[in-house]
């Protein structure tokens, strides 16, 4: 089994707050990660540290056994040169909440333009995967259309197809049915299910727990920056779970009742 | 006025429109990238540059523009004859030639350009700032350059934005054309008020009017098929 993410005691400070404390954890190949936890728990900002939107303040992060930054002596955090960083970068794929498509481009171009511009693929060969990517997401008849003709549910299949493009090794998802009308997130469920069925290797922050309960290979409970508890999810949703784990489900579950 | 005469001031003024054209496509020409430059410059996080920044919109958008075009015109000449020149100053005042046939339209069109430079910055700060973060953030982790970024995904974005406001500023820029005669620039404005002191009629004072009235129609029409142009998504 490789390696395709360590992290090592990562921290993270906003000035005087405290937001990541400690945080270790490995990824495989192959992993399906669910991280779980209550809003202002660290979630995303963790996936935001290792996708370099965010400065680390402290810690390790190896990425497919390239360091991305590490911590000296002194306690000061110090970075990959600028060309490894842009290299780790794109062996992530992100998927934001709000989707953040580019507005002005179609569908199409979206999903090519990095591809294009970044990896210097030819347009034909950058469209060919895109429209292979968009069959995969059942969008194959958007091609043209521009994001604000699409449905939240399909804007976000366009994103995924946007991050795929650029075949990363891994895929963050970071609360990807947040923004979406409930009927609009089984689709995406069902596309990120696909995805862990053909091996992609993905972590994933969602409120869905029963998604992280059938889909991920492990799951990880964060709150007040802290990993409380990391397993398989018939331990962290079972009867041995710890009691901190158990109350925040608790209160999950009754607070989602009166939506059900 | 007999329609004779009318059609003949009509063609001096004709004539006159490329000197008010020239004053008005030549600060467009400039004061657009100048303004881009100059709204980066007031974004900078380096404070000093920001604030010199801001001080130089406080001051083009606080004074007006005659005021403005009238020190372009005299600056030179003036700061030549006083004394207490820096002597590396006075060498680049020197290299200015005051006599030359330009020289009157260089500096209509400096005071011009700078100061529809600083707002036209103003319009296209507010452009960019309004640009959602998620969409630096969505091509950093696609692997975009800051210049990719800024060319490819913030840039055309801020473009749909500001042309509402810019088409205004344009269309001001026209009517402030007229400005230019303040300096003895030849230009509609000035032939005209000439004609209307030949004639003793108000009549050529109207027809450059629908002269004015005639390009800014024109103008809107352009601008309203450029939104239309951008309008393929929301």
């Amino acid at each position: 089994m490789a390696s395709m993410l360590e992290v090592k005691n990562l921290s993270k400070n906003f000035d005087d707050l405290s937001v990541l404390k400690d945080i270790s954890f490995s990824v495989n190949k192959g992993d399906v990660i669910a991280v779980i936890g209550p809003s202002g728990s660290g979630k995303s900002t963790l996936l935001r540290c290792i996708n370099q939107l965010e400065k680390a303040s402290g810690g390790e992060v190896l990425v497919c056994g390239k360091t991305m930054f590490s911590t000296d002596e002194n306690g000061k955090v110090v970075y990959a040169p600028a060309a490894d960083l842009r290299e780790i970068r794109l062996k992530i794929g992100l998927v934001f909440q709000n989707f953040n498509l580019f507005p002005h481009f179609s569908v199409l171009r979206n999903i090519t333009e990095a591809p294009v511009r970044v990896l210097k693929k030819s347009r034909e060969e950058a469209t060919e995967t895109a429209r292979g990517l968009l069959k995969k997401m059942g969008l194959e008849s958007k091609e043209n259309a521009y994001p604000c003709e699409l449905s939240g549910g399909q804007q976000q299949r366009v994103s995924i197809a946007r991050a795929m493009a650029l075949s990363p090794e891994i895929l963050f998802f970071d609360e990807p049915t947040s923004a979406l009308d409930p009927e609009l997130t089984g689709e995406i469920l069902k596309v990120i299910r696909q995805l862990a069925a053909d091996g992609m290797t993905m972590v994933i922050v969602t409120h869905e727990m029963e998604f992280a309960r059938d889909v991920a290979d492990r799951v990880i409970f964060m709150e007040h920056g802290v990993i409380v508890e990391e397993g398989a999810p018939q331990q962290l949703f079972g009867a041995q779970a710890s009691e901190r784990t158990k109350q925040f489900l608790q209160r999950f579950n009754s607070g989602k009742e009166p939506q059900d | 006025m007999t329609g004779d005469e009318i059609w003949g001031v009509v063609k001096i003024l004709l004539k006159y429109l490329l000197p008010t054209l020239k004053i008005f496509g030549f600060t467009l020409l400039y004061s657009v990238p100048l303004g881009m430059i100059v709204a980066l410059l007031k974004m900078c996080r380096f404070k000093p540059i920001k604030w010199l920044t801001s001080l130089y919109i406080l001051i083009m958008r606080g004074t007006p523009l005659m005021l403005q075009v009238i020190v372009a015109y005299f600056a030179v000449p003036m700061l030549k004859r006083s004394e207490a020149m820096p002597s590396l100053l006075h060498k680049l005042l020197e290299a200015v030639n005051i006599q030359a046939d330009s020289y009157l339209f260089n500096t209509v069109l400096v005071a011009f350009v700078l100061n529809y430079a600083a707002y036209f910055a103003e319009i296209f700060r507010g452009g960019i700032e309004s640009i959602p973060k998620g969409q630096y953030e969505a091509a950093a982790a696609l692997g975009f350059s800051k210049r990719q970024t800024f060319f490819r995904i913030i840039l055309p974005q801020v473009i749909k934005r500001v042309v509402p406001a810019s088409s205004n500023e344009v269309i001001t820029l026209v009517k402030d054309t007229s400005l230019a005669n303040v300096v003895a620039y030849a230009e509609i404005t000035m032939k005209a008020r000439q004609q209307m002191q030949n004639f003793s009629s108000l009549t050529p004072l109207f027809i450059a009017g629908a002269f004015y009235f005639v390009l800014a129609t024109v103008l809107t029409v352009i601008f309203s098929f450029i939104e239309k142009k951008l309008d393929y998504y929301k």
